[in-house]
């Protein structure tokens, strides 16, 4: 079996999974109507793509793992998803930032991984790439109305950078893992920057620099957000083991 | 009780064209260009489908609603395979269905709009000025739109 290839499809499944987890938690409770079907949407775009790496991730484990299993049954250091997922929704500011980050990070590790020499991986991605590119676009487009904005959504989107472009450098350093990906993901972080630098230029945002990186997420090592998180996501099974419906 | 030596794929494939999706009902799965393949392994039945988008909560139905017409119709071994390569796209979407969501109140996908912009046409009264109000709409596939014209609001299946 190829640990390395399971523990990288866990990463990848977590990752959606959490950030979902996060944008969902919007439901009802977006800005205006239209913003709240759109964030919701995005969380289940995000949702689906775990699922369909936790299915893969299942039938390499075997044992009777299932996408369930994995998702309600594992604890926090056997979770492999990124830091910046799991940080607090704060402000819409604080959520469509973090979209835009993951957005723009999806999209280029997609377009990557779309030609991977696994070919479920590559199916998977070549997928989800398109629904990223959406993703994508829109949280652009509120990074920028936010950040040209007026004075008050201006000051929130500088308060989120603040909040969350620490955990902005683990997205490009590998865990011993990612070499399953097939590519050294510290590539990705060039066109990525270029990419933020454009729209924060756009947004009249500036982009921060020499900012210590907190990492530990894609091993294991959590803020105390995620223990949280998963409390909530896995009750249910928690608590009535088995329970279906 | 249907044998194997009078099944052909051609006559589940009339059977699937009759399964209604449930998200758009006046289509069915069919239209839609879900329905990959359709195999026969001895007696039973082997239908490849396709999700269009991958959090698409309707796969599970769509899946349960194939299997209910194959049993319907007589068939027992049901085997249901979903399969993402190649990716969905609207083209796979049937001329015919293209149709029947116009006639159902919403714009159909125009390889002209890849991206969801401003000047889709009506499907009440056929102007194209329109506005965009949100690329996401009451369901992951549709966009959601206001016509300036008749002032209503409607759907767009986007292009995939």
């Amino acid at each position: 079996m190829n640990n390395a290839l399971i523990d990288y499809i866990l990463h990848l499944a977590d990752t959606n999974l959490i950030l979902a987890q996060r944008n969902a938690a919007w439901c009802g409770h977006g800005p205006i109507l239209e913003q709240d079907i759109a964030i919701t949407n995005i969380s289940l775009d995000l949702l689906g793509q775990s699922r369909n790496f936790y299915q893969y991730a299942a039938t390499l484990i075997g044992n009777d793992a299932t996408e369930d299993s994995l998702a309600y049954l594992r604890t926090e250091r056997e979770f492999k998803n990124c830091l910046l997922a799991e940080q607090p929704n704060g402000d819409w500011a604080q959520t469509v930032l973090r979209q835009f980050f993951f957005s723009a990070y999806l999209f280029l590790l997609y377009e990557k991984l779309q030609n991977n020499k696994d070919e479920q991986i590559a199916a998977i991605a070549a997928k989800a790439l398109k629904e990223v590119t959406y993703h994508q676009r829109w949280s652009s487009e509120w990074v920028v109305r936010l950040g040209d904005g007026t004075e008050e959504s201006h000051q929130r989107m500088l308060h989120a950078i603040d909040e969350l472009w620490r955990y902005t450098g683990e997205l490009f350093i590998a865990a011993d893992y990612e070499t399953a990906a097939g590519f050294d993901i510290a590539l990705l972080k060039e066109d990525w920057m270029k990419k933020v630098t454009a729209v924060f230029e756009e947004a009249a945002l500036p982009v921060p620099e020499n900012v210590f990186m907190q990492t530990g997420g894609k091993t294991g090592i959590h803020t105390e957000h995620l223990g949280f998180i998963l409390t909530e996501l896995q009750y249910l099974q928690r608590t009535y083991p088995n329970a279906e419906w | 009780m249907v044998t194997a030596s009078n099944i052909s794929t051609q006559t589940i494939w009339k059977i699937l064209e009759q399964v209604p999706d449930p998200e758009v009902p006046v289509l069915t799965i069919a239209d839609l260009g879900i329905i990959r393949d359709v195999k026969l392994n001895g007696d039973e039945v082997e239908v490849v489908i396709t999700p269009t988008y991958t959090g698409c909560p309707a796969m599970d139905m769509i899946a349960m609603n194939i299997r209910m017409a194959l049993i319907e119709n007589g068939y027992s071994k049901i085997k249901i395979t979903s399969v993402l390569s190649p990716a969905w796209t609207t083209d796979w979407m049937s001329e015919a269905g293209k149709i029947k969501l116009k006639e159902y109140g919403i714009a159909a996908p125009d390889k002209r709009f890849t991206i969801p912009a401003d000047g889709i046409e009506c499907p009440l009264c056929n102007s194209t000025n329109t506005r965009l109000i949100s690329e996401f709409g009451s369901t992951a596939c549709k966009a959601l739109y206001q016509c300036n014209d008749c002032k209503e609001p409607f759907d767009f299946f986007k292009c995939h």
